[in-house]
């Protein structure tokens, strides 16, 4: 799985950071969504899809890498 | 199963499909949007404004075109501009290191209610005082003011303002905050409203909207919150084996999920997130045309059981955290983090520190809110054993109510006249409710939700919130 965000959508609610904190933080200065694992390992699936289900701003883009 | 009359009323239009013509005060005919899936879809959609200025904008109440509060009420890219000004501070991990803080706050305002009378009201004592003193620290404004901005606050909420007063009130919270920026200029602290004052500086950032974010940031996690935390409480007491869940556990997952099972079944903001089209858009095998209006229910969708199995029960263990009591799309609330944060200390701590507490009058006694656009109690009578252990064995040995000997006549006479003066706010009060409410309730979680037909828990009164006739043929 690949993750990545549009950075210019995200309006730093956070909801990523709390569900799956390996994955996504947010930046210091303006609280918007950084990756800190893009390619997240089998069992972090779950909540990183959970992450880009409930993200109000549809920021969070998921691809299965082949 | 006991649902109140206002969720029934939303819910017979839910099944009818997910979109229906209402007709609100001003005869206009907007589109109520009762389904979570086609509500998340519309709130995430940027054909959708949230611009109260925009003709098709389906206000609840009159407005005055330059009421607007900040960016709640703007498009991006205006929006995101300056929202992201602000966004920093309510990030997951600086929220979460303001947990001891808020923790203090929480304990020491329970201190207080201890060591004074009984009974007291939740809301004056507890509820009020949590966000307003975490808010105040935040931003750096002071405490003592609050009587002022939690008075004008409840102006603009409320739904029978005039546009005249909503509009003094607004005036008199930003010429505060404008002051108040002065203040910051000339002695910066570490606040947010100091940090404000330095994008004025750059350029970033004008002296107005500075001072308008100051309004929106003080006054839109007030009500809010203090609603959470009185009516949360009153749900919690009304259902027993619940509140006995979450105050015996150790495990803070359940807390957490507590507060979202809360955030969803309550649904404080009643007026529903309001919207217009900017563009046709095609939903659900509808077409919304450009300029109408949508509300968006929330409420309802909460209560959507495509989303939410059995949704009219308070589970505090189900997953429930995909709801959309904080909205949905770029405006969903920016204080959710600290939001939640206070609800889970709030929760974790109040039963925990007093297990006896309980109501001071009967349920249908609490004045509830229908006339603002927060759903909630004006006041919640509380009262309390103070020692637990004895106090209960003692109990059955009593004669009911000689625990309340030690009220102080000022404090009991004090609820009477509030209660008194608000009466006309308390619909239909039914008689006898008292009764069963004193009794066992029966085991399993549904059905143990009253009628509350005008008072009572959420979504009691108001079947369509500001909409004053049913759906119309379109
Ligand atoms: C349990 C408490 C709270 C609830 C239920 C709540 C609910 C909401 C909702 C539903 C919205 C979306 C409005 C819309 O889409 O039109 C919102 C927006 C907002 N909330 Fe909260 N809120 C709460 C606490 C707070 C707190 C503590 C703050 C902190 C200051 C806050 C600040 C804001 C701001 C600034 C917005 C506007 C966001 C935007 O338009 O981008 N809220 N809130
Ligand atoms: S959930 Fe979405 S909007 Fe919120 S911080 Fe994460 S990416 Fe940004």
């Amino acid at each position: 799985m690949k993750v990545t965000v549009d950075e210019d959508k995200c309006c730093g609610a956070g909801q990523c950071v709390l569900i799956a904190p390996e994955v996504f933080d947010q930046r210091e200065d303006d609280g918007i969504v950084i990756i800190l694992d893009a390619e997240p390992p089998e069992q972090l699936r779950v909540p990183v899809r959970e992450a880009a289900g409930v993200c109000p701003a549809a920021a969070i883009v998921l691809s299965e890498i082949a | 199963m006991n649902v109140p009359s206002g969720v029934l009323a939303l819910r017979a239009k839910q099944q009818e499909g997910p979109l229906a013509r209402v007709r609100l005060w001003d005869g206009s005919t907007p589109w109520l949007v009762t389904r979570y899936a086609e509500q998340r879809a519309l709130l995430a959609d940027p054909r959708v404004s949230a611009d109260i200025s925009r003709p098709g904008y389906p206000s609840s109440a009159p407005v005055n075109g330059s009421s607007t509060v900040s960016f709640i009420l703007m498009d991006d890219p205006e929006h995101a501009r300056l929202r992201r000004m602000v966004t920093a501070p309510f990030a997951i991990k600086r929220v979460e290191a303001l947990r001891p803080a808020v923790q203090k706050i929480v304990d020491e305002l329970i201190d207080d209610m201890l060591a004074g009378p009984k009974p007291v009201d939740l809301v004056e004592a507890f509820a009020l005082p949590v966000p307003s003193l975490v808010i105040c620290e935040l931003l750096g404004v002071p405490y003592s003011d609050h009587d002022f901005f939690q008075d004008n606050s409840k102006t603009i909420i409320k739904r029978d303002a005039s546009p005249e007063q909503r509009m003094a009130a607004l005036g008199h919270l930003a010429g505060y905050l404008d002051n108040l920026l002065d203040e910051k200029l000339a002695s910066p602290g570490d606040d947010m409203l100091s940090r404000l004052t330095e994008r004025i500086k750059t350029g970033e950032l004008s002296r107005r909207e500075a001072a308008q974010m100051g309004v929106l940031l003080l006054i839109a996690g007030h009500e809010t919150t203090a609603n959470m935390i009185a009516l949360g409480t009153l749900a919690l007491l009304e259902n027993p084996d619940q509140l006995a869940l979450l105050r015996d556990t150790d495990d803070e997952k359940l807390v957490v999920s507590a507060v979202e099972e809360l955030l969803r079944y309550l649904h404080i903001t009643h007026n529903g997130r309001r919207r217009v089209a900017l563009e046709d858009i095609e939903i659900a095998g509808q077409l919304i045309r450009a300029g109408e209006g949508l509300i968006m229910a929330n409420d309802i969708g909460n209560r959507d059981p495509d989303a939410f199995p059995d949704p009219d029960r308070l589970d505090i263990r189900r997953d429930a955290r995909h709801h959309v009591a904080f909205g949905f799309g770029v405006h969903q609330c920016l204080g959710q983090p600290l939001a939640r944060l206070e609800l889970q200390i709030v929760y974790s701590t109040l039963y925990r520190r007093i297990p006896t507490l309980r109501l001071a009058t009967d349920l249908e006694q609490i004045p509830f809110k229908h006339d603002g656009s927060v759903y909630g109690v004006y006041e919640l009578p509380v009262t309390w054993w103070l020692f637990p252990r004895t106090a209960d064995r003692q109990r059955p040995r009593q004669p009911r109510g000689s625990h309340e000997s030690d009220h102080r006549p000022g404090q009991v006479r004090r609820f009477r006249t509030v209660r008194g003066r608000r009466r006309g706010r308390v619909r239909s009060a039914r008689r006898g409710r008292h009764r069963r409410a004193a009794q066992p309730r029966p085991a399993g979680g549904a059905g143990r939700r009253r009628p509350a037909r005008g008072g009572g828990l959420p979504g009691a009164g108001h079947p369509h919130r500001g909409v004053t006739s049913g759906p119309i043929q379109s």
